[in-house]
């Protein structure tokens, strides 16, 4: 098993940041999740996030919206992600889930830790967990030995960024703009400020997430950032593939590009 | 001259500042309910709106100007019918009716969006968002918005849409944008879902106006405190009419926020009994049905801890019910806090039994109610034949049934 701690020394020494790529479980079938976030890896994603599909993803934008809404017709349950889980960290990624907090409070979170930890898996991204709210799943992430992930925003004040780093074990994940996950033409002038301000309240390592999809964005986050995180940008070269083994190689591809932009 | 000489209302009774209790506490709980679980980018924009509502709701200014609204726009204080006729099909207990149907826009939601619109300025906000189920929301706030000069987007269930044309041509008539929302159950949660995306886009500028008791704290208490004078009229009257507090007030339950705004006021009197209806659909069986707090468990829905529909690996249950207001999976979080200390009792009335007493009002009492509050009127049917004809009976009348009328038509081959 691969900890995001390793992650984070292996990408210094080599005075990179690390590549983060983000798949819901059971898109775009149960199976082709896991083949996919390999792909991802073996083309150079150092840590996967496994997105937990809920049913009220208010922060997800139409991409996520849709990848989701196709995993959760499919059936896929908290059972189906846990082996996800399972199969992607064989493939030696620092393996998380991403999940809004309604499913974990639901199943427990003391047996949600385990079983996570069980099944290989380092830790959790909480994008609704609020510090007031996280006492619960700290607890239990420390009890299991996985590591918490909280989210920052631009809009977030120095003191909040500092309270939520409390909270955090594995890395702070900074949202780059104010609005919901999806690719963007651009990336928002507000992340690198947000990193600097983060880095001022913590040592941990901080990523960017939130509208980054290609080499170049990638590698300018890169540039300030620890660690860039890409999500719907590899779901949209699933949806728009015409079979799976196209899709396969799309994936691979924008990972590789990917992984040459956070070495720039 | 006092703040609201003229008016039936002290400040205290508009802002419910802790007079009446039952305030949350600094994160926003009701006992375990409420709280917040939002992304981290909207918290400063909550805690904006706290921060607002904490000083506009002494300043006396700000609640004149309220009550001023209230008064002369939305023809405040409604009246109380009580309505003899429907009562003989209670077991002849004594039924007195709180008139929101007779509000500007036809039901209780103008209350609670005049006062936010206010709080929109106060807060140097442009724009406002809002979900809307049965449109009654959606209307109320892009009436407010034209009052006001404020741009309005409404985000609405494509579902919704078609079920409530009407109310989708009102609010275009008024100058709203409304946006028909196609993803997950196309009803009132993804239209909550959606607004949420917009405001995490649009903070800066936009206000999300919430039309219910439910979402992250402050959303339950400001929309509880600028609807609860529904009940602190109604407290009054009821007096005035009959010497004595009513053994009963009974409201429809979806949100929560016409429930939550009639019975606030009876809160601490021991011997009133609370009653809330919620949507039972085609059925507690069935499954198909909006009986969050009575077949619901303990979850998270739209920012808050709250009972919530849903299955046993927290995934949201579309709710059903013949009335789009009512159509919710979640409920507010007070709701639950009075549920569970035992201070409100909830129950389910059916589809049926809600267009049964739809259609007894209007041939008994020239009334044509909401669906929405038929079955509140359905529960105190119920209710009167258990307490007996001794029995006085308050129901919050939320609004009124012309919105309704394709449905009824349809449902009773009018």
């Amino acid at each position: 098993m691969t900890t995001l701690h390793a992650v984070f020394d292996k990408a210094r020494a080599e005075d990179r940041a690390a590549l983060v790529g983000y798949l819901p479980a059971g898109f775009p079938t149960k199976d082709g999740a896991v083949a996919a976030a390999t792909a991802m890896v073996e083309a150079g994603c150092d840590v996967i996030e496994i997105g937990l599909p809920y049913s009220d993803p208010l922060m997800d934008g139409p991409t996520i919206q849709d990848a989701v809404h196709r995993s959760l017709t499919n059936g896929t349950r908290i059972a189906d992600v846990l082996r996800t889980v399972e199969g992607v960290a064989k493939s030696g990624a620092a393996t998380l889930v991403m999940t809004y907090w309604n499913p974990i409070d639901r199943y427990g979170a003391e047996r949600f830790a385990r079983d996570l930890a069980s099944a290989g898996g380092v830790g959790t991204i909480t994008p609704d967990l609020t510090p007031e709210e996280s006492e619960p799943w700290l607890a239990a992430s420390k009890d299991a030995g996985i590591d918490t992930v909280f989210l920052v925003a631009p809009s977030s004040p120095d003191e909040r960024i500092a309270r939520v780093a409390g909270c955090c074990t594995g890395f702070v994940y900074a949202a780059s703009l104010m609005g919901v996950t999806g690719a963007r033409e651009s990336v928002s002038s507000a992340a690198e400020g947000l990193v600097k301000r983060t880095r001022a309240n913590t040592a941990l390592p901080v990523c960017v997430g939130l509208g980054v999809g290609n080499g170049a964005q990638a590698a300018e986050v890169a540039a300030y950032a620890d660690g860039v995180i890409v999500g719907s940008a590899f779901i949209r070269r699933l949806l728009d593939a015409p079979d799976e083994k196209s899709g396969l190689a799309a994936v691979r591809e924008l990972a590789s590009e990917l992984a040459r932009g956070v070495r720039r | 001259m006092t703040a609201t000489e003229g008016s039936i209302l002290t400040p205290a009774d508009l802002a419910g500042n802790g007079v009446h209790g039952n305030d949350p506490d600094i994160h926003g709980k009701f006992g375990i309910f409420g709280g917040r679980y939002v992304p981290e980018a909207l918290i400063p924009a909550l805690d904006e709106v706290a921060a607002e509502y904490e000083k506009a709701k002494t300043d006396l200014a700000f609640l004149r100007e309220f009550d001023h609204l209230l008064r002369t726009y939305a023809g405040r204080p409604t009246t109380l019918t009580e309505v003899p006729r429907f009562a003989e099909h209670a077991g002849g207990a004594r039924i007195l009716l709180k008139r929101e149907d007779l509000t500007h826009t036809g039901a209780h939601k103008i209350n609670n969006v005049l006062g936010q619109a206010l709080l929109t300025k106060r807060l140097g906000k442009r724009r406002v968002i809002a979900e809307t189920g049965a449109g009654q929301h959606g209307v109320a706030t892009a009436t407010a918005a034209a009052l006001m000069g404020l741009e309005c987007v409404i985000y609405m269930g494509a579902v919704d849409c078609e079920r409530q044309a009407l109310n989708v041509a009102r609010m275009k008539l008024l100058g709203a944008t409304v946006v028909p929302v196609t993803n997950g159950s196309q009803t009132l949660k993804d239209a909550i879902n959606e607004a949420f995306r917009d405001w995490v886009t649009n903070v800066d500028h936009t206000h999300y106006l919430f039309g219910t008791v439910a979402g992250p704290h402050p959303f339950p208490e400001i929309v509880r405190d600028f609807a609860r004078i529904i009940g602190v009229e109604a407290r009054r009257q009821v007096q005035e009419l009959t010497g004595r507090l009513p053994d009963a007030v009974c409201a429809a339950v979806g949100g929560g926020s016409n429930a939550i705004g009639v019975f606030h006021a009876f809160v601490e009197d021991e011997n009133v009994r609370l009653y809330g209806y919620e949507a039972g659909g085609r059925g507690a069986e069935t499954g198909e049905h909006a009986l969050t707090l009575t077949e619901g468990s303990v979850g998270v829905l739209h920012g808050a801890r709250t009972y919530v529909l849903q299955d046993e690996e927290g995934q949201t249950i579309e709710s059903h019910s013949i009335s789009a207001g009512l159509d919710y999976p979640g409920v507010g979080p007070e709701h639950a806090w009075l549920k569970d200390t035992g201070r409100a009792t909830y129950e389910g009335v059916t589809d049926a039994e809600a267009m049964e007493a739809f259609a007894l009002l209007a041939r008994t009492e020239g009334i044509i109610p909401a669906i929405e509050s038929s079955h509140a009127l359905a529960g105190a049917l119920r209710l009167g034949r258990e307490l007996g004809p001794d029995a006085l009976i308050l129901v919050n009348l939320s609004g009124r049934g012309d919105k309704d009328m394709g449905t009824a038509m349809k449902y009773f081959n009018l």
